[in-house]
């Protein structure tokens, strides 16, 4: 382990903490230009996070520790989640403390925890939120699951850092089935992430949010905490995307100078915005579905996660 | 080894010298744990060791046919995951039977420890007749210990449904057992071995066929689980966990014992049926036990979810074995068995928490709970770590055998089969489904039972559990994390059984560190170095929010939208936590509701859940069998005259048989 490695990752953990906000911002941006609306400037997640931690926390008279530790768990998750996926760079050593599926199983981690936190305090629209963000999961999850499949089989590896180097070692490849599997990814990303089709970030409609009504008996510090953690989740699983879809940039194994560490800042900026632009449009071009059609919307996503897989196999397409 | 588990029956019996004293708690129970823990040691070194087989002929049993017994790497493990549990069953319990509910607490005492010994026994039998005597003896014994509350009539038909499984159970292990000996009359496992390679495709087969019916009944395989979500309730807290956790993983044993050691697994469509049936058992449970209302109903369903997995991971195995990717089967087993040692350590857990639950409460239903994490701290926080590691959640250790299995699907690409490695892979996204599932009903127990509002008020006089209870609980949460985050653990000894069975180890690196079942490059996964990030990043989260901000804190009302009335029945009940799951797999559920009109003086919402396998297979077989009973009885006119020409015909008919042949 060179010390190099060790400063890349320290590196890209701080980036991905102060960036993230960022990226949620320049979302909010985007939809509210779309949307015909005057934008709030980007650096309004800061200033938020800053009032809420300056804040004096206030919690319900029964909140047990559990809701108290919950805040920290979430955020340790994500910034652990942002050491193992190869935003910047593939060389990292943490990455093999978790290959894909144990990142699937860290994030599963988060949403358990903020589920039961929300279930603490014994409101009704806390237990109501944490029933519904549960049940988004455990549809999400297999989706998500046959889309790293896919990687597996073009690739032979669920290990996030070496699926980068197979794109950088093979660039010409062109599969079919990362069409299907990157659709479904989108899809995924939006249900658990609390965006559009599935929740609304922006409301607090009573019947129809998921995220936020698990949030409602959060102040001040806490609140702080878990809204980071929210947006580092939506960096990490954009960076996910990008690692699986279009890895370009990354500097792969071996590529240590000075001039690599730029090209991959410079891509993955490049990346968040158009990213976040993309985004932005689907949500303004969608409207929120009822909340017994999130199964048929997740439903869809694994069904062509799983066509994506078929066409694989059925193609006859050779694992590299 | 034997001399211990000798020490499991005796203990028992000097319990019954004063069932009622203080003696059977404070002495016998501890004692009971300590031997555990010495033949939990002692099957240890062995699998460190990697010695050879070591075995044994008692001189027990009829003339000329002795009991055998032999300790391997798959006999070992088993028996290092029976004692790993049962000496925090063990310590539970001694703080936990007592005098003055239902059967005395010495009776209790030799019923659980004959149970241990009989189980520890059909691990170590190493022919079919010892076998079946070990069996029917762990039977019998879990049958006393599940009816120990008789005078209430639905325990007593639990426990009638559950002996009358549990014979259909053995009755095809027999058959089996008589196919295996394939004609030669030797019933040692030693004989089987070599008289199987002789058998006949069609024999072998058939034998394989009753044996998974008969250890299938056993541990609750669907469609043969309806015993289990009714036994299970019925039964005191520790006898739970003893059923679910270890009894259980007998018939996984014996599954694996004849499969794979005895038949040397040899047709892929094997493979595809156990594969088939433990992916459906594994969803049927999950979606049962997220509708359920009763915490111990609950838990029973997500036992059989977890047979699921592990059946699942056991046909993956066969598939594998039998298509010569036998890395690949090493791993899908060794997923199996870690994955069977995890579920006997967070399965007794969580029982054992219901048996403090309902000693501190009274109350089983969920709709009934709330809020103890206040007032029984203990309880709850150690029933954190049991339902995390249930949910199958990093760093835990339930993530650990999911996450190998799920490794190993990733393989079936390879299989040689068209259609079958094309449609395995999707039993991947049904094992995820399953556990995401898992993950939601375990938010739901938890939630429902320790957070939130009491739900009655009678439950804030609810008292922690007693410092024995505490124990036995400890012990088996400090195994769900300690195999969580040193995997090799649990996976050293399993190397040793698929060594054993299938000549091949995964894991090469053998570091402690990571774990990189094929290749690290592949794929590798560390709990240890997850944990200590999490507590890094929290600690550091921790500081910087105190030394750049502040650590104040008040206390108000919960905010919940601004609503200013808020009572306890507002929170989400059992039932409508299990809301959504009853929506999406409607199919599966035979339900009845029943729903308030607006002109009801009273409304009241009801509603009905049962299982459709009683509809669709078991009333059809019990309405026919009582009307082939009701046909043979008209035999019966009642008068001797009649019963003195049936005696004539039959003679005759007898004679004219003989004359013919």
């Amino acid at each position: 382990m060179r010390a190099i490695t060790v400063v890349r990752q320290f590196g890209e953990i701080v980036l991905a903490i102060g960036i993230a906000p960022l990226f949620a911002g320049w979302i909010a941006q985007c939809r509210a230009w779309l949307q015909n609306r005057s934008a709030p400037p980007l650096r309004q997640q800061y200033r938020m996070l800053r009032k809420l931690f300056l804040k004096d926390a206030l919690l319900a008279p029964n909140a047990s520790a559990l809701f108290r530790l919950t805040p920290y768990i979430l955020f340790a998750t994500m910034v652990l989640a942002a050491a193992i996926i190869p935003s910047l760079a593939t060389d990292l050593p943490f990455a093999r403390a978790a290959d894909s599926i144990a990142l699937i199983g860290l994030f599963a981690t988060a949403r358990v925890f903020l589920s039961l936190a929300a279930m603490d305090v014994g409101t009704a629209f806390g237990t109501m939120g944490a029933r519904r963000e549960m049940m988004v999961g455990f549809l999400a999850e297999p989706a998500l699951l046959m889309v790293l499949f896919n990687a597996f089989l073009l690739f032979g590896s669920t290990a996030l850092p070496s699926l980068v180097d197979g794109y950088a070692n093979h660039p010409s490849i062109i599969d079919p089935s990362v069409i299907f599997a990157a659709v479904a990814f989108v899809m995924v990303l939006l249900a658990e992430n609390a965006r559009i089709p599935i929740d609304n970030p922006a409301t607090h409609l009573e019947l129809t949010m998921i995220h936020e009504a698990m949030l409602l008996e959060y102040s001040a510090r806490h609140l702080a905490l878990v809204e980071w953690a929210s947006s580092l989740k939506l960096f990490n699983y954009a960076c996910i995307g990008f690692a699986l879809f279009i890895p370009w940039g990354i500097a792969t194994n071996g590529h240590d100078g000075v001039a690599a560490l730029l090209i991959s800042i410079a891509a993955l900026i490049l990346k968040l915005i158009v990213a976040g632009a993309a985004l932005a449009l689907i949500e303004s071009l969608s409207a929120k579905l009822r909340i017994f059609r999130a199964p048929e919307y997740l439903a869809m996503a694994f069904l062509l996660a799983v066509l994506g897989l078929l066409v694989h196999l059925l193609l006859g397409a050779h694992s590299l | 080894m034997l001399l211990l588990v000798g020490v499991w029956p005796t203990l028992g019996l000097v319990g019954m010298l004063r069932p009622r004293g203080r003696m059977v708690a404070r002495v016998l129970f501890p004692l009971g744990a300590l031997t555990c823990l010495a033949v939990a040691a002692l099957a240890g070194i062995f699998l460190a060791r990697g010695a050879a087989a070591e075995v044994m002929v008692l001189p027990l049993g009829l003339p000329d046919l002795p009991f055998h017994l032999r300790l391997d790497a798959l006999s070992g493990f088993f028996l290092l995951l029976l004692c790993v549990a049962g000496a925090g069953i063990s310590t539970f319990s001694a703080g936990y039977f007592r005098s003055g509910e239902g059967t005395s607490p010495g009776l209790m005492g030799l019923e659980f420890h004959i149970f241990l010994a009989s189980m520890a026994m059909v691990i170590l039998a190493d022919d079919a007749y010892a076998f079946m005597v070990a069996w029917e003896t762990m039977a019998l014994s879990s049958y006393f210990l599940v009816t120990s509350q008789h005078r209430i009539p639905e325990i007593r038909r639990a426990g009638f449904l559950y002996l009358l499984m549990a014979h259909v159970g053995a009755i095809c292990i027999l058959l089996s057992f008589g196919v295996l000996q394939g004609g030669s009359w030797h019933f040692t496992f030693d004989a089987m071995r070599a008289s199987s390679v002789s058998l006949a495709p069609f024999w072998a087969s058939t034998a394989f066929l009753l044996a998974l019916l008969g250890f299938g009944v056993k541990a609750g395989m669907v469609p043969l689980h309806v015993w289990l979500p009714e036994a299970h309730p019925a039964a005191p807290s520790p006898v739970s966990a003893m059923m679910s956790a270890l009894m259980l993983k007998t018939a996984v044993y014996g599954l694996l014992r004849v499969s794979f050691d005895l038949l040397r697994v040899r047709h892929w469509q094997w493979g595809v049926l156990v594969l088939v049936l433990g992916l459906f058992s594994g969803i049927y449970g999950a979606i049962f036990a997220a509708v359920q209302t009763d915490m111990k109903r609950l838990l029973a369903y997500s036992s059989i979810e977890n047979i699921g997995i592990i059946f699942t991971g056991i046909g993956l195995a066969i598939l594998f074995e039998t298509a010569g990717l036998r890395l690949f089967a090493a791993l899908a087993l060794c997923a199996a068995l870690v994955h069977s040692l995890n579920h006997a350590l967070f399965k007794s857990l969580l029982f054992l928490t219901t048996g403090s639950v309902l000693h501190a409460t009274s109350h089983r239903s969920l709709g009934k709970l709330g809020g103890l994490i206040r007032r029984m701290p203990w309880v709850a926080a150690l029933a954190l770590v049991g339902t995390l590691a249930i949910a199958g959640l990093p760093p835990l250790n339930g993530f650990v055998s999911e996450w190998l299995l799920l490794q190993a699907f990733l393989f079936t690409e390879q299989i040689p089969h068209a259609f079958v490695n094309m449609f395995v892979p999707l039993g991947a996204a049904v094992l995820a489904l399953t556990a995401a599932l898992a993950a939601y009903v375990m938010v739901k127990f938890y939630g429902v039972v320790f957070l939130g509002q009491p739900r009655e008020p009678s439950l804030v006089e609810a008292h922690d559990a007693n410092w024995l209870e505490r124990i036995g609980l400890a012990w088996l949460a400090l195994g769900c994390i300690a195999i969580g985050v040193v995997p090799q653990l649990a996976l050293r000894p399993a190397g040793a059984v698929t060594g054993e069975l299938l000549a091949c180890r995964v894991n090469p690196t053998g570091s402690i560190w990571w774990i990189a079942p094929i290749a690290a490059k592949q794929a590798s996964y560390s709990g240890l170095i997850l944990l200590a990030g999490i507590f890094g990043v929290i600690g550091v989260t921790y500081l910087l929010v105190r030394r750049l901000a502040h650590g104040r804190m008040g206390r108000g009302a919960a905010w919940d939208c601004g609503y200013p009335w808020q009572t306890a029945r507002m929170q989400d009940t059992a039932e409508g936590f299990g809301q959504p799951i009853r929506h999406m797999f409607g199919a599966f559920f035979k339900m009845e509701r029943h729903l308030p009109a607006a002109t009801d003086v009273a409304p009241r919402y009801r509603i009905r859940i049962e299982d459709r396998m009683w509809g669709a297979i078991y009333r059809p077989i019990a309405i026919s069998t009582q009307w082939i009973a009701a046909q043979v009885g008209r035999l019966q006119g009642g008068s001797l005259s009649i019963y003195l020409m049936y005696s004539f015909f039959t003679l005759i008919a007898l004679l004219v048989l003989v004359f013919v042949i």
